[in-house]
């Protein structure tokens, strides 16, 4: 079956506000030298998807610049490749004309016209924060083979001691059919499906609830728009056995980067065969270790100058670390830098930081010291 | 026509390199590889690139699939381009030759038909065998300004080395007043560097005669320049005083590696204004370990590394394994070290396996000599490879 794919890049933009005062969630720094959306992109294309769209919002110049004509991950296209779509802000008569959308349901309203003009026969919807490595060609095999109208890939996670915001649960009988969903949980207890937000619509049945939840008055994608469906449809779910992480917070940005130190983490993401994550290609230079430098337990992306002490932490490109300096449980984002004999402890240092000799800054695993873009300290 | 161009770049890189033996059995010269993600060819190709010469036509003849593929539609140099951008010209059938490529000159000669789509005043030579960083366009504005009707990059190279180059004798005005392909007795220090930039009405003329020549080399050192010369034409010589190093033999691969080294590298790659372009595969960033020592190295994109690596240059994916010990030596893509294995001075090329304990080369103050493993080669857990020891040894 082919498909198209449709990517939302702000539809979390509210769970990290620090970070994305100046970006979509979309284009938020990941793993030393990707952003988030280079994981929904590149199941996409590893999966044979060639035609996908980024829903947009706001703020989304820095998306631009990372995608740029998309040939990073080989979507610089004559027929499909990648596409921004812009807030489409006056395009249905109903109350909430002229203003941006606020809801997954509206999103999609607003990119009718992108749908409707796929000649594919199903649609692909993910979330830009959906952190993993899926192969989607498995999903739309069983998509197909069952018939559905809608399977939404879920993952089993424990609920209770992490919150799960934004996702829903979804119930599902024996054999995989979903019953029910329940979006506020944060009552429950136990292991449960939730959806990663990762799902494959048939295009005729998504225009179809498209224009029900708009004659409706809809505006909540899981509980009115599909629990209406729900009698009707034939909905799936795709249980995720892979890894899955996904960004809700300050600190679970800070301990999902701080994962990628596990190699079992690195190889779910990373060391895939015939799926690799792509991202925009920087050329930068290979890292450059001198006489004083001390590394343990790091990710370190290329660009770097190291002479000082790099311990449980994550450094992105073009970072560089001086003499004398000791950072720990840090993540240091792109060009951010440190002068001379500087100590760091759970700190989040955003782009082009800069941190001057013998400052010494710590924050704490549960709320890591964010340091906002381009800050001299 | 759309296509006209002011310059056109013509890249030699049909060179087999045979003095790098076993790293250049699979790949001509220009796709070498250096400096922990590049090729050599990287270097001629972004000079061009940063130099804002778009048009370039890349001469290949020895071992072809690796550079053809690895050039693909330019896209890394930014040279994949609507008009002009990378054209690969491999050597063809006329329909009254079926030649190879014979010499340097008879090259260009093939491949006139290409150059004229552009309609270009000035023709660039280079090749595809040096490691430098240098701005064509000074280059070419020196040309344009000196009225000259050919311009070769001068270095200065040291006197008892300068009967292994082409030297040229130059005048006040830096005019060439002689040239001699590597003379037993050099009459100056100014090395050509094998660029060159022609007008091309002119070039045309001695390309013409010179395939018309059964007894020529057909070479641009031993005959295109000569002849310019000897018939007075106006020839200029180009100062470079950069970094330039030929690394056309294992050592010299070596030394332009550790290069990159040290505080203060004397040669960088960190100039954000003239940035080295290289073709890139999607890897994760290097992951160093707890049992990691790491000194006075560069190491890039899907490195794992575990033991201790000194003064070493590793390209994407190597791993080094705890306890393994790498020091004074380039590693290419994809090769493995395992626990307590000591390679020390080598050069291992891409793909190869030291299994756990075994001992490659020797220190490099005890003058035993370079070690080098070929492509894909594998050493069983606990052998030697001794000092200056070649696999498989093609000298």
């Amino acid at each position: 079956m082919t498909a198209a794919g449709l990517i939302f890049s702000n539809i979390h933009d509210q769970s990290i506000p620090e970070m994305t005062a100046t970006r979509t969630m979309a284009s938020l720094p990941f793993g030393g030298r990707y952003r988030l959306v280079d994981f929904a992109l590149s199941n996409m294309v590893n999966s044979g998807i060639t035609k996908v769209g980024i829903v947009t919002h706001n703020n989304y110049r820095s998306l631009m610049d990372h995608i740029g004509t998309g040939k990073d991950w080989d979507l610089a296209r004559r027929s499909g490749g990648v596409t921004l779509l812009p807030p489409f802000v006056t395009a249905y008569e109903n109350p909430r004309a002229g203003k941006l959308y606020t809801t997954r349901l509206e999103a999609l309203m607003g990119v009718m016209e992108f749908i409707k003009h796929c000649g594919e026969g199903a649609i692909v919807l993910s979330d830009c924060d959906a952190i993993c490595n899926i192969d989607l060609s498995a999903v739309l095999r069983a998509h197909e083979e069952e018939g559905a109208d809608l399977t939404i890939v879920t993952k089993e996670m424990q609920l209770g001691k992490t919150e799960i915001r934004g996702n829903a649960i979804v119930y599902a009988d024996e054999e995989g059919n979903a019953t029910e969903f329940v979006e506020h949980t944060r009552l429950l207890r136990g292991e449960y499906d939730v959806s990663t937000n990762i799902m494959v619509f048939s295009k005729s049945f998504l225009i179809t609830i498209l224009l029900d939840a708009l004659s409706h008055g809809y505006t909540a994608f899981y509980q009115q728009a599909l629990a209406y469906a729900m009698g009707s449809a034939r909905i799936r779910i795709f249980r995720h056995d892979g890894y899955y992480a996904k960004i809700d917070s300050l600190s679970h940005y800070f301990h999902a980067n701080i994962a990628l130190l596990r190699s079992q983490t690195r190889d779910a993401l990373f060391n895939v065969r015939e799926r690799p994550i792509y991202t925009k290609v920087r050329n930068s230079p290979p890292t450059r270790y001198g006489e004083s430098a001390v590394v343990a337990n790091a990710l370190i992306a290329d660009g770097c100058r190291i002479e000082g002490t790099v311990v449980n932490s994550i450094l992105f490109r073009g970072v560089q670390v001086r003499r004398g300096t000791v950072i720990k449980n840090s993540i240091l984002l792109q060009d951010s830098g440190t002068g001379e004999n500087v100590t760091l402890n759970c700190v989040i240092a955003d782009k082009n930081v800069m941190i001057r000799d013998a400052r010494t800054l710590s924050g704490h695993q549960s709320l890591p010291f964010y340091i906002g873009k381009g800050k001299m300290i | 026509m759309f296509k006209k161009k002011e310059c056109v770049a013509m890249l030699l890189a049909g060179g087999q390199g045979s003095r790098l033996y076993a790293l250049t059995q699979q790949v001509a010269k220009p796709a070498v590889p250096f400096g922990g993600k590049y090729r050599i060819i990287d270097f001629p190709l972004s000079n061009c690139t940063n130099s804002g010469i778009d048009t370039v036509g890349v001469l290949t003849q020895y071992q072809p699939l690796v550079l053809n593929d690895y050039i693909g539609n330019g896209l890394p140099w930014d040279l994949d381009r609507a008009f002009g951008g990378i054209k690969i010209l491999p050597p063809y059938q006329g329909q009254h030759s079926r030649d190879w490529y014979k010499g340097t000159a008879h090259a260009i000669y093939q491949n006139m038909r290409f150059i004229d789509q552009f309609d270009p005043e000035y023709v660039l030579v280079l090749s595809g065998d040096h490691i430098y960083k240098m701005d064509y366009s000074k280059m070419l504005r020196f040309h344009k300004n000196r009225a000259a009707d050919c311009t070769i990059a001068v270095i200065d190279v040291p006197i008892e080395e300068a009967s292994r180059f082409g030297i040229m004798t130059i005048d006040w005005e830096q005019r060439i007043t002689n040239f001699a392909e590597k003379p037993r007795e050099p009459e100056s220090t100014k090395a050509s560097m094998g660029i060159y930039i022609f007008n091309r009405k002119k070039l045309y003329e001695y390309l013409i005669a010179d395939a018309k020549d059964p007894a020529s080399d057909n070479d641009f050192g031993k005959n295109i320049i000569p002849a310019m010369l000897a018939a007075g034409e106006k020839m200029m010589a180009f100062q470079f005083d950069g970094y330039w190093k030929d690394v056309g033999t294992i050592a010299s691969l070596w030394e332009a590696n550790m290069d990159l080294l040290g505080q203060r590298p004397v040669f960088s790659l960190e100039d954000d204004n003239w940035r080295i372009f290289t073709r890139h595969d999607p890897l994760p960033p290097q992951f160093i370990g707890d049992s990691a020592k790491i000194k006075n190295s560069i190491i890039t994109e899907g490195c794992e590394i575990g033991g201790t690596v000194e003064n070493s240059v590793l390209f994407p994916s190597v791993r080094v394994m705890p306890g393994a010990v790498v020091r004074d030596t380039v590693v290419m893509d994809g090769t493995v070290i395992e626990e307590d294995a000591h390679v020390q001075y080598a050069i291992l090329d891409g793909n190869v396996h030291i299994g756990a304990g075994a001992s490659i080369g020797g220190d490099r103050s005890e003058g035993g000599g370079l070690a080098v493993i070929g492509e894909g080669i594998t050493i069983g857990a606990g052998q030697t490879v001794e000092a200056g020891i070649m696999l498989p040894d093609l000298r």
